[in-house]
């Protein structure tokens, strides 16, 4: 072996481990300050850390775009459905009048709330995309309670770092971290264009989180529970999940 | 490159979920599309004129997706600095003075069109056109794709909305997005196809090991 080339080798194999090195306690860094999502390990880990992480760090508090009222889609798509339950029909029967949201898990004071209920709350409207993750969207205009209204409400205890929403429909749940459960357009929606918010879209309550992607975004909510462990609620890794496989972070 | 095939497997993936384009800010299954692709879908929710729907592979395809557009931007930023660092744009790249005129581009292309048997010289630097393309590659095409895919992410539409509002909307940046990656893979495919014409073995040992003592093989 030359000498010059004794030398580069040296010099990689320095520069290599100080990479290696340096990955490590960036790793251990962005796991002490939350940066880490539920589903970053494994193959794909390493690339949604690195977004999850960007993403936190440079656009924590952004606000997603609203649009102005000419822009609302004529032609809004809502996707299809799985068939839903009995209980849901005989609420609809009744137009949702017995509908409840119920707040539990790590939150002082655990709520139940009507419809009319959460009408009480400062409501608010905001027109903003649904973006799938297929490719397609469309602009509705969406108003409804603010999710950080009913939260404060219960009052998050310190240690609660994601918010898991369940649907009426059994196994279609997601889970959010606190950043996106706090943001002011997290919005629990029960209307939907001056209308009341239509079944197909997700009536009479749907948690839009406009900041990602559609499929965060649970039709027929029912239950919220604040927690400091998404295990068993991460969409990629949860069988029961009917977004089995698909990321856990759906801000890209 | 391994990213490339990666990105390139993995976005057709995710195009067939919608194989329809559309221009603005919105479009989908019940609006008029700008072009579909005669292709099935893996969703029922799409009109297609097949009987059948795929099997849904946008999961992994998503994740490996964005994994490796994270590998090709940090690998490409490595290369572009080392590339400024050691001058190699400059010298490389670039046309040299004497070829910056329309004399000497016109001279290249009808040696192509003549199909001209390859000089000593062009073995070792590369002519005007290929210079031109590889700064085009460098420079536009992937700066472009990188971008219209950013203004797809709806976190960063929410932090930079500029990014998506300039290019008119999301689903023209998906349009674009689609046809940067088109004019990318023809890149692609051409460059392979001259690297084998001129020599497969020899030209890859060079690319490795940055060697030309091979040269003389081929005199």
């Amino acid at each position: 072996m030359r000498k010059s080339s004794r030398r580069r080798f040296l010099t990689a194999g320095l520069a290599a481990a100080a990479g290696a090195s340096g990955l490590g306690v960036a790793a251990s860094l962005a796991n002490r300050y939350g940066l880490i999502p539920p589903d970053g390990g494994g193959l794909y880990g390493p690339g949604e850390s690195l977004t999850y992480a960007a993403q936190r760090l440079l656009a924590r508090h952004s606000l997603a775009r609203e649009f102005p009222r000419s822009m609302i889609s004529k032609a809004p798509f809502a996707n299809s459905i799985s068939p839903l339950n009995d209980a849901f029909k005989h609420m609809q029967g009744s137009d949702f009048v017995e509908w409840r949201l119920s707040v539990d898990g790590m939150v002082a004071r655990p709520a139940s709330y009507s419809l009319a209920d959460l009408k009480s709350f400062p409501l608010r409207s905001q027109i903003t995309e649904v973006v799938c993750e297929e490719g397609w969207s469309y602009i509705a205009e969406w108003t409804g309670t603010p999710l950080s209204e009913v939260l404060k409400e219960s009052g998050i205890l310190p240690q609660a770092k994601y918010l898991v929403y369940f649907s009426i429909d059994p196994d279609w749940w997601e889970s959010i971290d606190m950043v996106d459960a706090r943001h002011p357009q997290s919005l629990l929606t029960w209307a939907m264009n001056d209308g009341d918010l239509p079944v197909a879209f997700g009536g009479p309550l749907r948690l839009r989180v406009p900041r990602q992607l559609g499929y965060k975004s649970v039709k027929f909510v029912n239950r919220l529970m604040v927690t400091n462990s998404a295990k068993g609620f991460v969409s990629a890794v949860d069988p029961k999940s009917p977004n089995y496989g698909y990321s856990w972070y759906a801000g890209i | 490159m391994i990213s490339f095939l990666a990105l390139l497997i993995t976005g057709v993936e995710i195009l067939i979920s919608h194989p329809r384009f559309y221009w603005g800010e919105v479009g989908n299954s019940l609006t008029a599309p700008l072009f579909q692709i005669p292709i099935p879908s893996s969703r029922a929710t799409v009109p297609t004129r097949y009987g059948y729907v795929l099997p849904d592979q946008n999961g992994w395809s998503r994740y490996l997706h964005f994994e490796a557009a994270w590998a090709l931007v940090l690998g490409g930023l490595v290369y572009v600095a080392y590339g400024l660092w050691t001058r190699h744009f400059r010298k490389n790249l670039f046309p040299a003075p004497e070829d910056r005129t329309w004399r000497a581009f016109r001279s290249v292309i009808a040696k192509h069109l003549r199909l001209a048997p390859a000089e000593e010289a062009d073995f070792s630097s590369y002519n005007v056109l290929q210079r031109l393309t590889y700064l085009l590659v460098i420079f536009v095409l992937f700066p472009l794709v990188i971008w219209t895919g950013l203004a797809m992410s709806s976190g960063l539409n929410a932090a930079i909305p500029w990014a998506v509002n300039s290019l008119g909307g999301r689903q023209s940046a998906r349009t674009l997005h689609f046809f940067v990656s088109i004019c990318l893979v023809l890149f692609l495919l051409a460059h392979v196809t001259m690297v084998a014409l001129s020599g497969f073995r020899t030209r890859m040992r060079e690319m490795i090991t940055r060697s030309r003592a091979a040269r003389q093989e081929r005199t």
